[in-house]
């Protein structure tokens, strides 16, 4: 039996990961694969979790051996501005197909290059 | 069971759901809006995985830039996902 | 209808072998083997209450300085993607009464809130990452409220150069005193604020460098938001 935390995260890769496989739109490919990352990212941060401790910030009363474990938060902390910044480069070039073919549609955009 | 795992449960089922919409409303809009939903939730998630640096940057970034730069991107494109039947013979060209 | 059932059977499958490796990684149990090593030094190492900071400024700085890296070649990314010789913002229409006099008040709070967030970063949660977001966001507002708005070109670029090499300085100092690059020669050899461990003024260099990262990432993804938002003017 796998917790919850790891429930939902396994969900949110798997329904982004839906999205990437049977949708046609490139937006709504774009929007699965956000999804993703969060999912990717909670997953990544629950790996890190100790019940029973606190957040890694050692100031009044918390010692260290009273932390949970501080460096897949690090990891996640820097992987999310990096995601939004790679999204919307990946959304100018949506952007750019469309100006170009007039459609988002991957199939159409597929047959009118051939 | 005690009351924050029914809290943690509702959280999780509820970003789950708002996931499943965002992929499934053909509203692209609607859709950034259920993304947006998602990032909330998973912040709020990881704040109660005792990760407040994460939180507070997924509030930031995942709720309301990540859903802004969609929104642009809608703009300039369009905002329904086109309807398509399947066609035949599809599988020769996947 | 056989692509999606397709596509839900290879998800099946992808998700029981997640599901499986995940079983041998029970959840909220004590793993900690480098994480030990961290948390136990951070304070006398570093000099900052905050082990996320101190991993990702001082034990990992250089890493750091590859993600700041990769944003700015994503942000000239965009840039280049979007250039046309003439774009202009296209809005047509101010924003409402509540919408342009909240953004009037609450703009210089929000980024002086950004602020606070990255130069307390060795202190309380937060760092340069979500302060230079919240900078950011108040650009967005500022953009979202008025038409005519936009950001100091050219400022932001001075801003953005200046920034980036001054983060390569900082190394290139501490590889000149102690011998590697990114030593932290604040904490290390000057000592300054040792006896000042929880206060504002202690941490070593996290504090420059969190204020560099977070100017750096206000500045790009303002940047970006500008680029994402005007469109071609055809005359």
């Amino acid at each position: 039996m796998i917790s919850a935390y790891y429930f939902g995260a396994i969900s949110l890769i798997l329904i982004g990961l839906y999205a990437i496989l049977v949708k046609k739109n490139v937006l709504k490919m774009l929007i699965g694969l956000s999804i993703m990352e969060t999912g990717v990212n909670l997953l990544l941060v629950s790996v890190g979790y100790i019940s029973g401790r606190s957040a890694p910030i050692l100031s009044e009363g918390i010692g260290p051996n009273q932390a949970v474990d501080p460096i897949p938060q690090a990891l996640v902390l820097t992987a999310i501005v990096i995601g939004v910044a790679t999204t919307a480069m990946a959304l100018s070039v949506a952007m750019i197909i469309y100006e170009k073919y007039g459609t988002l549609n991957v199939e159409e955009i597929r047959r009118l290059r051939g | 069971m005690n009351c924050m795992a029914c809290i943690e449960y509702i959280i999780i089922g509820t970003m789950i759901i708002s996931a499943i919409l965002a992929v499934e409303w053909r509203d692209l809009l609607a859709a950034t809006v259920g993304m947006a939903a998602v990032s909330l939730f998973a912040s709020l998630l990881f704040f109660m995985l005792q990760a407040p640096d994460v939180a507070m940057t997924e509030a930031a970034i995942g709720a309301a830039l990540s859903g802004a730069i969609f929104i642009f991107a809608i703009k300039r494109t369009q905002r329904f996902e086109t309807e398509e039947e399947e066609k035949p013979g599809w599988w020769v060209r996947w | 209808m056989l692509k999606r059932a397709l596509a839900i059977i290879t998800l099946l499958i992808i998700g029981y072998w997640l599901a499986q490796g995940l079983a041998g990684v029970p959840f909220g149990e004590d793993r900690m083997l480098v994480a030990q090593y961290y948390l136990d030094h951070v304070k006398e190492q570093t000099g900052a209450v905050n082990t996320v900071t101190a991993v990702v400024v001082n034990y990992r700085g250089f890493d750091t300085l590859g993600e700041v890296t990769v944003l700015f070649i994503a942000s000239t990314g965009v840039g280049a993607l979007l250039w046309r010789k003439k774009r202009e913002r296209t809005a047509k229409t101010e924003g409402s009464i509540v919408l342009t006099t909240g953004t009037r008040l609450l703009a210089p709070f929000i980024m002086l809130f950004g602020a606070y967030i990255f130069i307390h970063g060795h202190l309380t949660p937060g760092g340069g990452f979500p302060g230079g977001a919240t900078i950011a966001t108040a650009f967005l507002l500022l953009y979202m409220a008025f038409t005519v708005y936009e950001i100091p070109h050219k400022t932001f670029e001075k801003v953005e150069g200046a920034v980036g090499m001054a983060y390569v300085l900082v190394g290139l100092i501490g590889l000149a005193i102690g011998g590697y690059f990114l030593y932290d020669w604040i904490w290390q050899d000057w000592g300054f604020g040792v006896d000042n461990v929880g206060r504002l003024l202690s941490g070593g260099f996290i504090p420059v460098i969190y204020t560099i990262i977070g100017l750096k990432v206000g500045t790009e993804l303002s940047g970006i938001i500008d680029n994402m938002l005007k469109e071609e003017v055809s005359e």
